[in-house]
């Protein structure tokens, strides 16, 4: 068993393609896992893979997949980490989820979130928090803290989560895997329970580089249900680059400086990943992202109030939890909402209602909207003078479970450094780049829209030189 | 700065019941982070047109063609309160008040 | 003195389109079928559903654009219009808010301000009292209806009475039909009418303080609650009080108008730019395909009538704005075009006949029956008075007015053969002192023997030939 769950889900699915090892077994051998984990990592497990054609001749090989709470999957529950959906079990499933169960990949259960996606440490799920399989008394990053600390832990081969605005990179990060955000429209957001509509992205979090190319391959394409999504220019390529001659790093002042807070050992890491890129040929500048320190701000804004509207929905008539139904209909609204969604939420609907309403517009959202085109226009302005723009993920290595839950500010300074791309729909990577006292650091790479196979295999280059050992957080 | 009866004006917008405590810790909280925020009104963004959309797409249409529809009692399946009719079966809701009309 | 005051009247129309599929997804519109059975995950805003605009429902607003001779927009977008109601399953309408698919134009003597696409709420329909002994009443949604596409057309305040107001809503609908955009049907709902209404003494040019009518949704509730808010209005000036600004809603039942919300619940719908739909730009494609799709518009229609046909413009608007009765007169100027104008004298006599709201063609009148009639008349095969009665008979048991005209012995009298010479002859014998008039010249006279004979003939003589024959016997020497 140990040696099935050693393998990468590539390596997993190329045995299965062989006849090497048999696709039922290898569901079995995590199946066994999840079902027993302590990490709270999932909210529902699978009995067996859904029934469905030959293992080994699809190109996933019936590796099994862990599925961020937040996709619609048909009958099963679909509950966005939130206890206004709890037992919510949707009648039909998200695209990107359909497609890699027909690419091969059945769904191996339902991940730990934060509710609604609102968050970086997981604590604010309405099931209780993610411990981080590294120590756990930390927080395994967030949103997608159940499908990182899950293949971290290797309770899953691979996951997939999402990314509004740090939600699949931080966790990656904090929990010493791969994580990858695409570019906007390069995956299906159909089916996939919305918190903000205009950076919601779905993405791979994997063990390796080449997991995260092989799973993104079967996400991508233009989904007629989804009007925001687009073709992917070819296919995703699987990552080969043995070294980095000619690729032009920038390393943006403005997120790697004092404001993001950055952490000495998370800036140690960062800084030497950056010798071992120039070490492989490539060349690192420092370059300027002027208004990416206003990116958080703008997000801020952005986010909340398009969440605001994106959950007007749980109002306790069609789905959900209903509270006090007897009472006035207003009296129903309120108090089901009250009832149903946790504080973070409320404080994102709040905030994101004031920053639309009369009167507020112009000063908030309209101006987060411009901000967003500066932001947009300074990386179009970087990427003319570089390839990839590099940070580290998060500016901290995972904390305490608690330590950051009573200042919502000090939270939101998780994504300082992975916001501003989510801002510019563009792609973003983060791998382990090594440990810091014990706990992982991310490194963080972007590139322009649709860039994400060199992305890929510039990573995977790194991966190779920095020789990341995760295993300890497996046992 | 927001005030106590701004937050009850947008929690009644956002339809949230908020209890004293919650008034107050929300008052405080959303000051705070608006107080950072504010900050980008500092900028200078003449004639700086806003971004509602990242990709660059248009005219994303749908042939007006029929897809199947759910049976009904899919559609029911998870509501709080379906209720039978003499029409048929529909989605039971306490009956609004005349102020409360769009 | 007492003020003068006229009303300042715009409306704002929402038209359901009859395209198949609903706003925003696949679900087939349905009228009047089981609860619930036309929905899917789109229209009842289940978790992680997307919206995708409906290509026709596009092309319908830019057929209605186009008409109207409005300016199309480069690029249109959907924005959210954020409210809670139970019949607005994602707690949000999908609306054009500052960038509507066509501003400007006009139908008739009336500016078009705006007409923009969204979709339509679902159907909320009250249960009462419930019968328990806490709690509200009940009442349940039917997501049917939800996510109909609509455009909502808002016109420039520029309908100056309630009977304006309902003769100009008579030609939109009239537009829309021909169109084929819309059943624009009041009483299923298709075709709803909002007012807003504000009064100013008679000669000024600044607007008064407008009120919002809602529920104005048959042409008859219309022009009676207009005419109610106009009274009430006036009334408060006189009395010397102002007029608040509200939104009211019109019961027919009591003729009242109540407020719909208490001014302290002012709305605030926090608009902002869809992010779940991308913009619409109106290609020259589009526009030339949504232009090809434009038939002949009833002002257009009425202009023809005048130019081509030579009817009265009176007498082309009665024909052109209400498009069955312009088909039905086309078919019957097709079968004989001989005398258009005559021919188009007798479509007030059949629809007096048949009822105001009916459907000529679906008459047992034939266009062609009505045209060989009229060409009767016109040859003075019957007379004018004959050919009425034959009318009747046409639209009681259909036929052919030949026929009737035989069977009934209706046929117009002529000198030869028919006997009328001989009654003409009887006329003037029966009264001397006007035949002696006649004949010293005094037409007037004319009248009691002219009567004397269509009484003898019951109705059956042509006037004309009946003035020729006494003429030609008495002078006019
Ligand atoms: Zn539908």
């Amino acid at each position: 068993m140990t040696e099935l769950i050693d393998l990468t889900a590539a390596q997993a699915a190329r045995g299965v393609q062989t006849g090497e090892i048999g696709a039922a077994e290898l569901f079995e051998a995590y199946r066994r896992r999840a079902a027993g984990e302590e990490l709270n990592a999932f909210l529902w497990v699978a009995d067996s893979p859904a029934a469905g054609g030959s293992p080994a001749d699809r190109p996933l090989g019936g590796v099994p997949l862990a599925v961020k709470d937040l996709f619609c999957t048909e009958g099963v529950p679909s509950q966005a980490g939130s206890r206004i959906l709890e037992g919510y079990r949707p009648p039909y499933t998200a695209t990107v989820v359909a497609k890699l169960t027909a690419a091969g990949a059945p769904l191996l259960g339902k991940t730990n979130q934060d509710e609604f996606a609102m968050g970086s440490s997981n604590e604010n799920s309405g099931y209780g928090a993610v411990l981080n399989p590294w120590d756990r008394g930390r927080v395994p990053g967030g949103s997608s803290g159940g499908s990182a600390a899950a293949v971290a832990a290797g309770l899953a081969p691979w996951a997939i989560g999402t990314d509004t605005g740090g939600s699949i990179r931080q966790p990656a990060a904090l929990c010493g895997i791969v994580g990858l955000k695409p570019t906007y429209g390069a995956c299906s957001r159909y089916g996939m329970i919305a918190f903000a509509s205009s950076l919601d992205q779905a993405g791979p979090l994997t063990r390796d580089v080449t997991d995260a190319a092989l799973l993104f391959r079967h996400m991508v394409g233009h989904d007629p249900c989804d009007s925001t999504s687009v073709e992917f220019p070819g296919q995703v390529a699987l990552p080969v680059a043995e070294d980095l001659r000619g690729i032009r790093l920038g390393v943006p002042e403005e997120l790697t400086g004092d404001a993001g807070g950055v952490q000495s050992g998370v800036r140690e890491s960062f800084e030497a990943t950056l010798n071992l890129a120039e070490g492989l040929g490539a060349s690192v500048e420092p370059c300027r992202l002027p208004h990416a320190p206003h990116a958080l701000s703008a997000y801020y804004l952005i986010a909340p109030a398009e969440a605001s509207a994106n959950l007007a929905r749980y109002d306790g008539v069609r789905y959900g939890l209903r509270v006090d139904g007897d009472a006035d209909l207003i009296t129903m609204y309120s108090r089901t909402r009250a009832r149903g969604f946790g504080p973070e939420v409320k404080r994102r609907i709040m905030l994101g209602t004031y920053a639309l309403s009369s009167g507020y517009y112009d000063a908030y959202y309209g101006t987060a909207q411009k901000v967003r085109t500066k932001i947009s226009e300074d990386f179009r302005v970087a990427f003319e003078q570089f390839d990839f723009i590099a940070t580290p993920t998060s500016p901290w290595t995972a904390f305490e479970l608690g330590s950051k839950t009573d200042d919502p500010l000090a939270m939101y300074f998780n994504d300082f450094c992975t916001v501003p791309m989510s801002l510019a729909g563009i792609p973003a990577i983060s791998i382990p780049s090594g440990l810091s006292e014990g706990l992982p650091v991310g490194f963080h790479l972007a590139g322009p829209a649709f860039s994400e196979s060199r992305l890929l295999d510039v990573a995977y280059a790194l991966e190779r030189a920095i020789g990341f050992d995760g295993r300890v957080a497996r046992t | 700065m927001l005030d106590r009866a701004q937050v009850l004006h947008v929690a009644r917008l956002a339809r949230l019941e908020l209890d004293d405590d919650e008034v107050q810790r929300m008052a405080a909280e959303l000051s705070h982070v608006l107080d950072h925020i504010e900050k980008i009104r500092e900028l200078d963004l003449d004639g700086v047109a806003p971004t509602s959309h990242v990709v660059d797409i248009v005219n994303r249409l749908r042939a007006d063609e029929p897809m199947p529809c759910f049976p009904p009692e899919v559609a029911l399946a998870a509501a709080p309160e379906p209720l039978r009719t003499a029409a048929g079966t529909g989605f039971g809701v306490p009956s609004p008040l005349a102020d409360e009309s769009p | 003195m007492r003020t003068e005051y006229e009303p300042v009247i715009g409306l704002e129309i929402h038209v359901q389109l009859s395209t198949r599929t609903k706003m925003f997804c696949g679900c087939e519109l349905s009228f009047g079928d089981e609860p619930n059975t036309h929905t899917c995950a789109v229209c009842l805003g289940l978790p992680g559903a997307l919206p995708v605009v409906n290509e026709r429902a596009i092309h319908f607003g830019l057929m209605i654009g186009l008409a109207f001779g409005c300016d199309i927009a480069e690029r249109s977008e959907f924005h959210r219009k954020n409210y809670f109601y139970p019949d607005l399953p994602k707690g949000y309408q999908i609306s054009q808010y500052d960038q509507p698919l066509c501003r400007g134009g006009e139908v008739g003597d009336v500016r078009i301000h705006r007409v923009h696409l969204e979709e339509d709420a679902a159907k909320l329909n009250h249960l009462g009292e419930s019968g328990r002994i806490h709690g509200s009443g009940r009442s349940w949604v039917d997501f049917n209806r939800g996510g109909t596409p609509l455009v909502e057309i808002v016109t420039e305040p520029d309908i100056r009475s309630p009977e304006h107001a309902r003769e100009w809503l008579t030609l939109l609908r009239t537009t829309l039909r021909v169109l084929g955009v819309s059943d624009v049907n009041m009483a299923e709902g298709s075709l709803r009418c909002d007012a807003n209404v504000s009064v100013r003494p008679v000669g000024s040019t600044e607007l008064g303080t407008k009120t919002e009518l809602k529920n104005l949704n048959s042409f008859r509730f219309l022009e009676r609650g207009l005419r109610a808010e106009i009274r009430r209005q006036i009334d408060l000036l006189q009395a010397g009080e102002p007029v608040v600004q509200e939104t009211l809603h019109y019961d027919p039942r009591s003729d009242r108008l109540t407020p719909l919300r208490s001014k302290e619940e002012a709305h605030d719908y926090r608009y902002f730019p869809e992010p779940d739909l991308v913009p619409v730009l109106a290609t020259e494609e589009m526009i030339a395909a949504a232009r090809a799709a434009i038939p002949e518009l009833p002002a257009d229609r009425a202009a023809r009538f005048e130019r081509e046909l030579g009817l009265s413009a009176e007498r082309a608007r009665l024909l052109a704005f209400r498009s069955e009765l312009g088909d039905y007169y086309e078919r019957a100027v097709a079968a004989d075009g001989e005398d258009p104008v005559g021919l188009a004298n007798w479509i007030p006599q059949l629809v007096e006949r048949i009822g105001p709201d009916a459907n000529p063609a679906e008459s047992s009148v034939a266009p062609e029956s009505l045209a060989t009639l009229a060409a009767m008349v016109a040859a003075k095969e019957v007379s004018r008075d004959a050919a009425r009665e034959v009318l009747t008979l046409l639209v009681r048991e259909g036929g052919d007015p030949r026929t009737i005209v035989e069977r009934e012995g209706l046929g117009a009298l002529s000198g030869e053969g028919d006997g009328l010479a001989e009654i003409v002859q009887r006329a003037i014998e029966s009264d001397p002192a006007a035949a002696a008039q006649v004949r010293s010249g005094n037409r007037k006279a004319l009248g009691p023997l002219v009567g004397y004979v269509m009484r003898e003939t019951k109705g059956r003589a042509d006037g004309g030939e009946v003035t020729r024959l006494i003429l030609e016997r008495l002078g006019p020497s």
